[in-house]
């Protein structure tokens, strides 16, 4: 599993790079790094339903990211460099220690990675052919056994289109 | 926003209709191989997307596009709706796979799933294509 | 080991969120924070020597890796790409109105 902790690495880096460049075009394309990677991970773990589904809506992201920052600016704000910065810099990786050591308490609870519980899975498996007809399993899971999450995704995304077109609208002047 | 130089433009004519057609492969092959409505419904949507950028904003005519993008996203949802209904009409419970199942590994087997797989790819395309013209022909206002 | 890893993506995407003054960066550390949460479930749902959970012909005694956490993630990558959308056309709508994407300057509500 080197290559799972080698890009794993890379996403990490990618990401401090995202929030630190100071120019923004450079920050999004970081963002689109990390987008990339994620695809690599998801095939090494034998899911290619969500590599492909990652792959498209991260390239459409990005283009939506860019078209937003080509009409408006294209520069980070300024950062000044102070006491108080630097005060909340180190109140922030004490956060972050506190934090990390939580959560390595909390993940000694979970089953050990590669060796899932499958409960529900077990049932879908072998039962998924005969009740539904369909050979990839994942659609059968996302359209027959929990069709309700996907028309609740629908409906969202159909609501996210109405919302950008009501925002954006081009507003009359009051004469 | 301005087109692009001939080259793009000529290579976009040719290459955009083998992308909406892997798109619709996607759709329709979603109970067999990995893919299924989303992933194929953003590749459609992806397919305009390249045309609209290549020939620019003033050559395509705009209200007419975002008119018709957003009448496709209505009507895949609608569509969707309906499969999902007509386990109510039929007399059982709401969302009931009825149609008949088939054989498994054609392509016309699994019941309701490849037409619920067509409704969401309609849906997704005309969406994320509305989506983006809207921001794309969006004009900022100078003040004074 | 590998958990850690993910929950620290996660942190710096909620670094991003909380300090930083540009709207455009708030935005980046939350799809960071997305894209932690989903590499989170796909590694809680990996079998051992598991193939991918399609069903083919002449292959009858695989282990399947579990599809539960799979079809989850698939409906929130979706959703993911409509927040973004979202976020980003409110942001355009607020440079238009103030000419910076500061969080500090913008302070004005005007009736």
């Amino acid at each position: 599993m080197i290559e799972l902790y080698l890009l794993l690495i890379l996403m990490i880096l990618g990401a401090v790079i995202a929030l630190e460049a100071k120019d923004l075009l450079s920050a999004i394309i970081s963002l689109g790094l990390i987008g990339f990677s994620l695809v690599l991970i998801f095939l090494i773990l034998q899911a290619p339903d969500l590599a492909i589904v990652q792959i498209v809506v991260e390239t459409l992201s990005l283009i939506i990211l860019i078209a937003a920052i080509l009409k408006t600016s294209l520069k980070d704000t300024a950062q000044e460099n102070g006491l108080k910065e630097k005060f909340l810099l180190g109140g922030g990786l004490l956060f972050l220690i506190i934090f990390m050591f939580f959560v390595n308490q909390a993940i000694k609870f979970l089953p050990h990675f590669g060796f899932p519980l499958m409960r529900m899975a077990k049932n879908y498996i072998d039962l998924g052919l005969i009740k539904t007809g369909a050979v990839n399993l994942v659609a059968a899971i996302i359209l027959d056994f929990r069709g309700y999450d996907t028309l609740g995704e629908a409906t969202i995304l159909f609501t996210a289109v109405i919302g950008v077109g009501a925002v954006l609208r081009k507003i009359g002047r009051k004469k | 926003m301005k087109g692009m130089t001939i080259i793009v433009k000529t290579i976009a004519r040719l290459i955009s209709g083998l992308i909406l057609l892997f798109g619709i492969y996607i759709v329709l092959h979603g109970h067999l191989t990995p893919g299924g409505g989303f992933a194929g419904g953003v590749i459609i949507a992806g397919c305009f997307i390249f045309l609209f950028l290549a020939y620019g904003s003033e050559e395509t005519k705009n209200e007419v596009s975002k008119w018709r993008a957003s009448l496709c996203e209505s009507f895949g949802l609608l569509l969707f709706w309906y499969l999902a209904m007509l386990g109510i009409f039929a007399g059982t419970q709401f969302f009931l796979n009825i149609i008949n199942k088939g054989n498994p590994f054609h392509l016309f087997s699994a019941g309701i799933i490849p037409l619920c797989n067509i409704g969401i790819g309609i849906e997704v395309g005309g969406g994320l294509f509305a989506i983006f013209i809207i921001l794309a022909t969006l004009k900022m206002e100078e003040k004074k | 080991m590998i958990y850690l890893l993910s929950i620290l993506l996660f942190a710096i995407g909620l670094y991003g969120v909380l300090v930083k003054r540009n709207l455009i960066k708030i935005i980046i550390g939350l799809s960071i924070m997305e894209y932690a949460t989903f590499l989170f479930f796909a590694l809680v749902g990996y079998k051992k020597e598991g193939v991918a959970p399609i069903i083919s012909k002449g292959f009858e005694e695989v282990v399947f890796v579990d599809p539960l956490p799979q079809a989850l993630v698939l409906t929130g990558i979706v959703i993911g790409l409509s927040t973004t959308a979202l976020l980003v056309s409110i942001a355009v709508r607020i440079y238009e109105k103030y000419k910076t994407f500061d969080i500090r300057k913008i302070k004005k509500l005007k009736g």
